[in-house]
């Protein structure tokens, strides 16, 4: 049996990684990495919690986030690849055409 | 500790190292390997916790999918190499809120959660007793998830076809 505070420390170190990457990365798909990174952090918590509370519920929200996170990284690299095609470059700090 | 607390220890560890490097690394590409690292240690704790199905998804879905979308997107492209390209110029603040994330939530959970050792019997998350879950309680929202990846996929198509096409 592995102690709950254990799992949730590194869902934490994960989650905090991510939350570094996404904002000091400029690179869209680095970005978007980081943000795969949060998503597995909480991914973790939900799987822990499913055990200790034994119940499945955990796990099945588990799949539903990782199947949102595809249709995410999906829909997000099209649009990195049109941003691309359109500005010649996939920064996020260049792409500055709804700022006011 | 026992030996399932010394595996999931060097996992852990191995996941932490591919994380900062996915956050450090100077070439994309270099970037998306190191998250392989990430992602299948994640995998290999849902393992430790004994639950398979999510596991063998993870792998599946995560190291066999979104990571090869990723590469597609890099190679598609320009791939920049060089620590100048890739971060922006408010790494230090970056650092500080990241630092700040996990200090509050290492301390909720130290506040919140006891390290005593529960004696909770690890039930295993089998294909069999996650399918019941999904199909006898969640039916609905399956089919909105199914719905929700059939729009992204012709959502993807739409937005990265050529204008020209007909």
């Amino acid at each position: 049996m592995i102690r709950l505070p254990l799992v949730l420390t590194f869902a934490a170190v994960l989650f905090a990684t991510g939350v570094y990457g996404v904002l000091a990365r400029r690179n869209a798909v680095l970005v978007l990495m980081s943000i795969e990174l949060m998503l597995n952090a909480v991914n973790i918590n939900l799987i822990a919690f499913s055990q200790h509370l034994q119940q499945i519920t955990g796990q099945v929200f588990a799949l539903f986030v990782i199947a949102v996170a595809a249709a995410e990284v999906g829909i997000g690299l099209a649009i990195v690849i049109l941003i691309y095609r359109n500005r010649e470059t996939i920064n996020v700090d260049e792409v500055n055409l709804l700022k006011w | 500790m026992s030996s399932q607390e010394i595996a999931f220890v060097i996992v852990a560890v191995a996941g932490t190292f591919g994380a900062f490097r996915v956050v450090s690394a100077r070439n994309v590409v270099h970037a998306a390997l190191y998250l392989v690292v990430t992602l299948s240690s994640v995998g290999i704790v849902y393992l430790l916790l004994a639950a398979e199905f999510v596991a063998w998804v993870q792998i599946l879905i995560y190291v066999g999918a979104i990571v090869i979308l990723f590469l597609f997107g890099l190679m598609l492209a320009k791939a920049p190499i060089g620590r100048e390209a890739l971060d922006n110029q408010r790494r230090g603040v970056a650092f500080i809120v990241g630092l700040a994330v996990f200090g509050g939530l290492f301390y909720l959970l130290q506040d919140a959660f006891s390290w005593e050792r529960s004696d909770v019997q690890l039930a295993p998350g089998t294909a069999a007793s996650v399918g019941t879950s999904i199909f006898r309680d969640f039916v609905l929202p399956f089919e909105a998830v199914s719905f929700l990846l059939l729009a992204a996929l012709i959502g993807a198509i739409v937005l990265s076809r050529k204008d020209d096409a007909p």
